[in-house]
């Protein structure tokens, strides 16, 4: 008989990764169907447009690497990758939006890396930051909510997506455009949010981002994945206190110019940063000191360029700058080995 | 001199090395601040490659006609100041002949004296070489980086503006305008390929070209190599 020697670690993983990827998109499915319910059917087709690109990039991406294409599609990380690029588009945008977005990240953003789990980035932010840098037009024009029934039928829906058609888009500028704005107007907050209603925002029921308007739906699937233990409290927990703290403090002292931690946590792509995108394992630091130490970087960069910068919207770009930093966070923050200190040293074991 | 010369085999190596194997930008990586800096369009890497490769053809020659005359140990101050000499002829040359390209890419002019690859060709050509096939070294590597520049400012050009060779009558007189082309009509831009990040990216997909064509060339060499062993032991 004979054994074949395991090298460690004797770990078996609990899920594997075409699970997780299934229980994140699931996950995201209820702020999907609400960008849907409220964008009506572009947001639909701009989708699906996007799903089926990440799809055909991947597939492509995997045929020039020489490898198998099936398992790595089928487990699902370029779908959730092409959720995520369409969640943060806006609703409206033109179906190549979708398409060259998708490119940017599953190609740029993922396999010339070497696959899943190789990035440095994350993928989708990638596809976002260089979609908002490159089309800073369609990237910032934000419809109306028209919701599906009222809104245009699924033929003018057509016209719109595919064919640029958006004579009749009724647009305007999400809550932080807003404000940046009105500042270069020299206007106070309370002018510029008289029309704001915290609990709507909350709902979602405003202009912005296809999928990242309603923050009870997000943070609900994210309290969801995290029950489930698919992603773990550090990350999110110390990114929203970080920007609500920080918020907090300058919204005390001048009120009239820095927003309120409310007005923060439900604008913008916040909410799915800190659940969904932050706690990507692949760009994230491993240990949870060092995911506390990542998460609070997170929301250290947002507010400050929200606050200071010249984009309205910060998130994007401060998980980049974060998930660069995140291998020194690997390097420096490490976890004990066991039967060591800190430092390296052996226990003292003399004493009882 | 007898031109056949240029045909020999040394000199042929020469030409490979700087156009192809050893390409000052695919191969050896160097150079890479002007190139991303001015490649914004291909008329821009064409003035800026080849005000570089005449820089590159002089301080050769003028490092190999003194190699012998230099101590080892301050060759390299004396060859820094050798280029920073040539650049300042350049730099005053293009803006008397070429104003407009000069006003585009002058900044950049000065900064070819901390190119790194001419002061490298000195080091490690010109300095052990008699001057002929120094000069012939700094034109064939400065033609290599021209080609790249050229190659890479295209790809930039006609992914952020549509256009191709727009300017180019400013470097090389009216008569060249019918260069100046535009690709895609109406083209909204893809703003990113102009911006610095942008060329790193294109830089990244030309040296990803490069070495896929080696090793498909490699790959057939090997082929034949092996398909002529099939066929020796009779």
């Amino acid at each position: 008989m004979s054994i074949k020697p395991i090298s460690g670690p004797h770990v078996l993983a609990v899920r594997r990764i075409d699970e997780i990827m299934r229980m994140v998109i699931l996950a995201l499915l209820p702020a999907t169907f609400w960008g849907v319910l409220i964008f009506g059917w572009p947001a639909l087709l701009l989708t699906a447009t996007t799903l089926a690109s990440a799809l055909v990039f991947e597939a492509i991406c995997l045929k020039m690497r020489g490898v198998a294409a099936k398992p790595y599609l089928s487990d699902g990380s370029a779908l959730l990758t092409g959720l995520l690029v369409a969640l943060s588009l806006p609703p409206w945008a033109p179906w190549w939006i979708g398409v060259v977005g998708a490119a940017i990240a599953i190609v740029l953003g993922k396999q010339v890396y070497g696959g899943l789990g190789q990035n440095l980035f994350n993928p989708a932010m990638l596809a976002r930051v260089a979609l908002l840098i490159s089309f800073p037009i369609e990237m910032t024009t934000w419809v109306e909510v028209k919701p599906l029934l009222i809104g245009p039928g699924l033929i003018d829906s057509v016209s719109i997506t595919f064919g640029g058609n958006t004579a009749d888009a009724v647009t305007g500028a999400t809550t932080l455009g807003l404000v940046k704005t009105g500042f270069s107007l020299n206007q106070t907050l309370t002018d510029i949010l008289n029309n704001y209603n915290g609990l709507l925002a909350f709902i979602g029921w405003e202009r912005g981002s296809l999928g990242e308007t309603s923050s009870i739906l997000i943070l609900l699937g994210g309290l969801w994945l995290m029950r489930e233990g698919v992603i773990r409290w550090h990350i999110p927990v110390s990114l929203l206190a970080t920007v609500t703290v920080l918020s907090l403090l300058f919204h005390w002292a001048n009120p009239q110019h820095y927003l309120s931690p409310w007005v923060h946590l439900n604008s913008g792509a916040l909410m799915l940063v800190a659940f969904f995108i932050a706690t990507d394992y692949v760009t994230s630091p491993n240990t949870p000191l060092g995911q506390m130490v990542f998460g609070a970087g997170c929301g250290l960069l947002t507010f400050i360029i929200r606050s200071w910068g010249v984009y309205p919207e910060s998130t994007g770009f401060a998980i980049l700058l974060m998930n660069a930093v995140t291998p020194l966070i690997d390097h420096y923050i490490r976890p004990r080995i066991y039967g060591r200190y800190r430092n390296g040293k052996p226990l003292d074991i003399s004493h009882p | 001199m007898n031109p056949k010369i240029l045909f020999s085999e040394p000199y042929k190596k020469i030409a490979k090395d700087g156009l192809w194997d050893n390409n000052v930008v695919l191969t050896q990586n160097l150079a890479l601040c002007p190139l991303l800096a001015v490649t914004g369009t291909a008329t821009n890497g064409l003035g800026m490659g080849l005000a570089t490769m005449a820089v590159m053809v002089a301080s050769n020659a003028a490092v190999s006609a003194s190699r012998q005359l230099i101590p080892t140990e301050i060759r390299i101050p004396i060859f820094v100041l050798l280029i920073a000499a040539l650049v300042t002829l350049v730099d005053l040359f293009l803006n008397a002949w070429m104003h407009e390209l000069h006003k585009v890419l002058g900044l950049f002019i000065p900064l070819i004296v901390t190119n790194c690859v001419i002061l490298g060709r000195a080091e490690a050509f010109a300095s052990k070489q008699p001057i002929m096939p120094s000069m012939w070294d700094g034109l064939m590597m400065g033609l290599g980086f021209t080609l790249a520049m050229v190659v890479l400012g295209a790809a930039r050009e006609i992914s952020s503006a549509g256009t191709l060779f727009a300017n180019a009558s400013l470097l090389l007189g009216e008569s060249f305008r019918f260069m100046e082309l535009t690709l895609i009509p109406e083209y909204k831009g893809f703003l990113l390929t102009a911006l610095p990040p942008g060329g790193f990216i294109m830089l990244g997909f030309m040296v990803a070209c490069k070495r896929l064509i080696e090793r498909r060339s490699t790959a057939k060499s090997a082929a034949a190599d092996i398909s002529l062993q099939a066929i020796k032991p009779i």
